[in-house]
């Protein structure tokens, strides 16, 4: 927070409502937004932004950042990937508790909290990991998890052989107020490195069945049901998930579900090559699905969308396939990304901001940002002409692991402002292309 | 998918996979290897396309008779010939596998003929090597084997005259076969009239139809009007993932045995990519039986790795003159 009187001008902004409106002026100051409208004279700007031409957003939430740290200091960093969101748009993010030492503890939670308060960048509001070492055996301490700043506990990927286990952590979760993400995956089944269907038939690639998902999230939504905890479906990858979702919501279940946007953008036939950068997890499934998700997005079945954000190391994409790392480096690249399913005619820009503002914000608790006159000011300017050619040495995020890597990228973020304070500027020579 | 492995002007320079490949370029691979049995049938059985050449074979998995056919290929082209066996678990992690290659590249090596475990591995090494360095298929994962299914058109050629007309059964374990992957490909491009796959859906991958195939689930019916018939190996581990009860059991319904035979046309030719699994896939009967053709398919097997091996080179040598 500061003093100092933050101008955005010429800007169209999105309103509460989801419309469009022209802003001549928005002023920004102390955290918040002091006014919006015409240009006052009577206030003076120490900082004033060209927005024209623009869009100011409300600040995203991504539920899935993956931060790499502790442990995975090749892959990314705390400051390096909090920087990358910021570059995205985001200015709220959960980061999985796959590090090493995995988040299960007070500990772990409190130094990553420390780390992103450091950087500045975004607030990070870890997920704590639902079992010891996300072993799938013992509960962790979900009460110190929770008092050191994690908004829920969570799976990430990793199976819960158990459904003993699994319904002990509902209970243990619903009593300590948490909410529980699951990555929805019945291990037994869940083998492979890409999707079954066509294209693993075709290339020989063990393929994951639509089945390691839909059985589980069968499974959880009457665990669910049964302990009355408040479940988040992450990550969702199959059309019969989606339609299973949306039943329970019918019925009165409270119950969430995200998607990752690599799954609303592509599907197994981007890894007919064996291009490993299209090795995900969930895997990308077939066209039926990503159509499928996308009905869920825009119904509402599906609360949020999320970057999955996985950034990894050059070599732990250099191999075979099926012995490369599943996930792709994407938060930077979000909102050109949605702006290009816009342009496709497959999800309204406002609609995929509210999937990442008040759906996403829904899920973990929080309230959703507005741009609206006294509301924190959590904002981002959008050019949708933007040009610029993606190459690794422009990316914000340690991985490269992006499949836009060497492409021309159409929409670019200009600045992201989190609590009044400008988290990311995009530089002169990259504004000039 | 299968830009990779040609030059601008269509020419094979890597041979990775039969996918994508054109009838013309399948034919000229037939021709080329047949104008090469002759070549083994003289006293010095050596040509020179490959004098100075430096060929690694690399296989990270067992195998016999397909390293020692492109070994013999590549010394009947008069290359110099590094053998490589590298057990996987040494090369569990693809860093050094890419290091690997590095360290080979920097010996000056002209073609590595690779076999991996893992489906792509062929795509990734041809992606990985600077150019003017020829990468062969030798088998990877469950994805292709691309000269297995060349030598196998070969002998059907051979045998049959011309693929036209010709009914095809493919019988066993077809999801865990690059085999059968790289056959069904082949047979469909050269213009076979079908292409028929005869296992329980425990060994079928899914759609496996959108391969090109009609399914079978049963034997005898199968084997109905077939002209030609192709055991796959069944690897012993399959009883374990519950994929099949026993031997015994796969043995009476699918094994192939000389009473079963008779349902196929009378000169329905026997292939087996080998090695045979006596009295599990098929009868010691039918595998030594006039009908089967399992020897002229080793035979075979040098002709074709010597085409592919030599159109390779020379489409290397040409993209590298057209890049200077």
């Amino acid at each position: 927070m500061n003093n100092e009187m933050l101008l955005i001008q010429h800007g169209k902004y999105l309103t509460s409502a989801g419309s469009w409106q022209q802003a001549p002026a928005i002023y920004v100051q102390h955290g918040h937004i002091k006014a919006i409208g015409e240009v006052q004279n009577g206030l003076q700007a120490s900082r004033t932004i060209d927005a024209a031409g623009c869009l100011v957003l409300p600040g995203l939430t991504d539920l899935s950042v993956a931060l790499r740290e502790p442990g995975n200091r090749d892959k990314g960093s705390i400051a390096s990937e909090t920087a990358a969101a910021a570059a995205g748009g985001v200015t709220t993010l959960c980061c999985p508790p796959d590090t090493q030492p995995v988040n299960d503890s007070h500990a772990v939670s409190k130094l990553i909290g420390e780390l992103a308060h450091a950087s500045g960048k975004c607030r990070v509001k870890p997920l704590g990991a639902m079992t010891k070492g996300l072993l799938g055996e013992q509960l962790a301490e979900y009460a110190s998890l929770k008092r050191a700043g994690c908004v829920a506990v969570s799976n990430a990927y990793h199976p819960l052989r158990k459904l003993s286990v699994a319904k002990r952590c509902f209970e243990y979760a619903k009593t300590q107020h948490l909410p529980v993400f699951v990555n929805p995956m019945e291990p037994s089944l869940y083998r492979g490195s890409m999707h079954e269907g066509i294209v693993s038939t075709t290339i020989g690639l063990q393929g994951i069945s639509s089945l390691a998902e839909t059985i589980a999230v069968a499974h959880y939504l009457q665990l669910a049901q049964a302990t009355g905890v408040k479940l988040h479906l992450s990550q969702l990858s199959c059309a019969e998930s989606v339609a299973q979702i949306r039943q329970a919501k019918q019925q009165g279940l409270n119950v969430s579900a995200d998607v990752a946007l690599q799954n609303l953008l592509y599907t197994d036939e981007a890894a007919a090559n064996f291009n490993s950068v299209f090795h995900t997890q969930p895997p990308l499934r077939a066209e039926s699905d990503r159509i499928a998700l996308l009905e869920g997005v825009k119904d509402g079945s599906i609360d949020a969308i999320t970057s999955a954000h996985r950034p990894h190391e050059a070599t732990a994409k250099l191999m075979p396939f099926g012995d490369t790392e599943p996930g792709m480096s994407l938060v930077e690249h979000l909102l050109p990304l949605a702006w290009m399913l816009d342009q496709r005619g497959e999800l309204a820009f406002p609609r995929f901001i509210r999937a990442m503002n008040e759906g996403a914000a829904a899920v973990i608790a929080e309230p959703a940002n507005h741009i609206a006159e006294s509301a924190e000011a959590n904002l981002v300017i959008f050019d949708p002409e933007h040009q610029h050619l993606c190459l690794a040495e422009t990316m914000q995020s340690t991985g490269k692991n992006s499949p836009l890597l060497n492409q021309t990228i159409t929409g670019g973020v200009n600045t992201t402002i989190l609590e009044g304070v400008v988290t990311y500027q995009r530089s002169a020579d990259t504004l000039d292309n | 998918m299968s830009a990779i492995q040609l030059t601008p002007n269509g020419r094979l320079k890597h041979f990775l996979t039969v996918s994508g490949l054109s009838r013309e370029l399948l034919t000229e691979i037939l021709d080329t290897a047949d104008s090469f049995i002759e070549v083994g049938a003289r006293n010095i059985k050596k040509v020179p396309l490959l004098r100075g050449k430096t060929v690694v074979n690399l296989f990270f998995e067992p195998s016999t008779r397909t390293r020692s056919t492109f070994e013999l290929a590549a010394k009947r082209l008069s290359a110099d010939v590094l053998n490589l066996n590298i057990s996987t678990s040494a090369t569990s992690k693809g860093e050094s596998l890419s290091d690997m290659l590095q360290n080979l590249e920097a010996m000056a090596s002209d073609m590595f003929v690779v076999r991996h475990a893992r489906s792509g591995a062929a795509h990734f090494i041809a992606e990985s090597v600077t150019p003017g360095v020829a990468i062969v298929n030798a088998g990877d994962g469950w994805h292709a084997h691309p000269t297995q299914a060349m030598l196998d058109m070969l002998t059907i050629r051979q045998k049959k005259g011309s693929f036209e007309g010709l009914r095809v059964a493919i019988i066993g374990d077809i999801l865990h076969s690059r085999v059968a992957r790289s056959q069904i490909r082949a047979l469909n491009t050269l213009g076979v009239e079908e292409v028929r796959v005869i296992a329980p859906d425990t060994l079928l991958p899914l759609h496996v139809e959108s391969l090109g195939v009609t399914v079978c689930n049963d034997l005898e019916q199968g084997l109905d009007d077939i002209d030609v018939v192709i055991m796959l190996r069944l690897q012993k581990e399959r009883m374990q993932g519950a994929l099949l009860p026993s031997e015994q059991e796969y043995y009476r319904l699918y094994g192939l045995t000389k009473d079963k035979l008779r349902k196929a046309k009378p000169d329905a030719i026997v292939m087996h990519p080998g090695p045979i699994n006596r009295g599990v896939e098929i009868e010691s009967a039918v595998a030594d039986g006039p009908q089967s053709v399992i020897l002229d398919q080793v035979t075979n097997g040098i002709a074709v790795r010597m085409a592919v091996m030599s159109m390779a080179m020379s489409g290397q040598t040409e993209s590298n003159k057209t890049s200077e």
